[in-house]
């Protein structure tokens, strides 16, 4: 079974506001996450602000300085972007409670090409200080996230996903603020490192390379801000050798952030797959994923060229 | 508040030329700020917190009070010389402005300094957050004003516009902008650095009730005030204003936009503004 996070996250939302009052919506007419529906449920609890990105994060912060959990949501591409500046001064800079729900992030919007494909804004969002970012790998991490958001106080950034994508989770998960989740552990040649609906990818490759008589180790990175420290420390120092995941650029993601933590702490063999230093174009995300070496193959690929990186380093030291 | 006596127009008179000299120090002690709109904005400001705003300086955060939020963020002499004659913190923490460790930010931190409603600073996002601020009071049925004051120069922002038809949209009774018409922005007018006329005429085409006002008449200012309180909003009041007003040689000086005065204009400036006490 295939669902979009965004819809699961703003269904469960809308779920959420049945009995719960506490929080507010302002949507800037985009079918983002579904969320859009509370105006006919709770029109007192829901305002559309129109195709007004830098608005909408005003009025937010106006709710917000008034006691109300606040939920902006858009496409990330703008939500991040071109309203970048009001998420600064007037959500960050004096620690609001509102959440940002950017959605059709990455090269998952494919046809729509580059000017909607989101990839940097981790990177953007990421660089602003009192900022958490969160990402979810599946449904079940979204809908356990949408209610941890409820209950979470100040600026939060959180990273949905356009396309249906497969359900990893059981129901068992609950998604833990700053805590990565160690899914699988076949032992110490690499540790791949991933984030948002890339994990399926990851899990397909770990197979692969087991098969192949490479152990790896799968965590999936959900709050990528701040990111957890331990988690990555332990696996650098039973592995040595370490593979980041992401749909985003490659500058100011995930693998920046595991980069600029093992530069400083554990310095070991990273690979960082993602988008390159450009922008994303038209066409099946399945391609753009291939064409950048993101999909299963270019983990495969990517896994063992580092483990022989390492074992050839290891007989020479 | 009950144990507050709004001020009468003669006492308010007094308290902008205070308040005038607040600013000056200020400025002068921070060697940096901006006089000009700081000076444009002091009457009006003035009749705000000493007149018009409902509010009780021992309680800031106090739900139902009126807010105000300074969307010419960098005009925050004018405020914070308000909010200490208020009462809301020492009058003598003014000189402390822009220095290190002050709550006296550059620009308003509303969580450094008590009694500042939003944070502001970057131009024409106030009264977006005026508007939210006006939503929150709309659906919990509050009595509260939300008082938003922008630059003319302001106005020049496209979110400005983005916001003004959203307030409209939402049929916001209680949000009353104000527009401090100095005519003046950094480097020289506004009529030759983008023009921003018919002025009313684009409010009135937002959706907006429109009033029109000498922003140094506090006899006008008081009046007009009570009568945009009336009104169903939103409403805007274009508020005709001398950048500067008060001190002779800052007067319609675009250069006094961002500049702090020598201790001899200070001296001087002060001199002039006693010197009209009536």
């Amino acid at each position: 079974m295939e669902v979009a996070t965004r819809f699961v996250f703003g269904n469960e939302l809308l779920e959420i506001a049945k009995t719960n009052d506490s929080f507010v919506v302002c949507n800037a007419d985009t079918k983002a996450c579904g969320i859009e529906a509370m105006s006919e449920l709770f029109p007192n609890r829901s305002y559309s602000i129109g195709i007004a990105e830098q608005n909408l994060i005003n009025v937010a912060s106006g709710l917000a300085a008034t006691g109300f959990k606040v939920f902006a949501c858009t496409f990330a591409v703008f939500a991040t972007m071109r309203c970048c500046e009001q998420v600064r001064t007037y959500i960050c800079y004096p620690k609001l409670n509102v959440t940002v729900v950017g959605t059709h992030t990455g090269l998952q919007v494919g046809e729509d090409g580059a000017t909607h494909a989101a990839v940097e804004d981790v990177a953007i969002m990421g660089a602003l200080p009192n900022m958490t970012i969160i990402q979810p790998a599946d449904a079940v991490a979204a809908r356990s996230i949408a209610h941890a958001s409820i209950g979470f106080t100040g600026p939060l950034y959180i990273r949905l996903h356009r396309n249906p994508s497969p359900v990893i989770y059981d129901d068992s998960y609950q998604f833990e603020l700053g805590k990565a989740t160690k899914i699988l552990n076949y032992g110490d040649d690499v540790a791949l490192i991933s984030t948002g609906i890339m994990l399926q990818k990851v899990l397909d490759a770990a197979g692969i390379l087991n098969a192949k008589g490479i152990r790896v180790r799968v965590i999936d990175m959900s709050t990528l801000k701040p990111i957890d420290e331990e988690a990555v420390l332990e696996a650098a120092k039973a592995t040595n050798a370490i593979i980041t995941i992401e749909d985003h650029s490659i500058i100011g993601g995930l693998g920046s952030s595991v980069s600029q933590l093992l530069a400083e702490k554990y310095p070991c063999k990273v690979k960082c797959i993602g988008i390159p230093d450009v922008f994303g174009e038209s066409g099946p995300c399945e391609i753009l994923y291939t064409k950048y070496n993101m999909d299963t193959t270019g983990i495969v690929v990517a896994a063992e060229k580092l483990v022989a990186q390492k074992n050839i380093n290891n007989r020479n030291e | 508040m009950a144990d507050f006596q709004k001020l009468g127009v003669h006492d308010l008179k007094c308290m902008s030329r205070t308040i005038r000299t607040d600013i000056l120090k200020m400025v002068h002690a921070a060697c940096s700020g901006h006089p000009g709109g700081s000076l444009s904005a002091t009457d009006i400001v003035t009749a705000l917190y000493f007149n018009t705003l409902n509010i009780n300086p021992k309680d800031p955060q106090w739900e139902d009070r009126d807010r105000f939020i300074l969307s010419k963020g960098h005009c925050c002499p004018v405020l914070y010389a308000c909010l200490a004659r208020r009462g809301y913190f020492e009058v003598n923490e003014l000189l402390t402005l822009r220095k290190y460790g002050t709550k006296l930010q550059g620009h308003p931190d509303m969580n450094k300094c008590p009694g500042i409603d939003m944070t502001s600073g970057s131009l024409g996002n106030g009264i977006g957050c005026a508007v939210g601020i006006a939503i929150a009071g709309k659906v919990r049925n509050k009595n509260y004003k939300v008082y938003v004051m922008l630059g003319d120069g302001e106005c020049q922002e496209g979110v400005v516009w983005e916001a003004a038809m959203c307030a409209a949209h939402h049929k916001l009774k209680n949000l009353i902008a104000i527009v401090d018409v100095n005519k003046l922005q950094i480097i020289d007018t506004t009529e030759k650095v983008m023009n921003i006329e018919p002025l009313a005429d684009k409010w009135r085409s937002f959706g907006w009730k429109v009033l029109e006002m000498d922003g140094h008449d506090m006899v006008q200012i008081v009046a007009t005030l009570d009568y945009a309180k009336t009104m169903e909003g939103p409403v805007v009041i274009l508020a005709q204003t001398v950048k500067g007003k008060g001190v002779s040689f800052m007067e319609g000086v675009a250069k006094w936009h961002g500049a702090a005065p020598s201790n001899d204009e200070l001296a001087r400036a002060i001199s002039e503004i006693e010197g009209v006490a009536e």
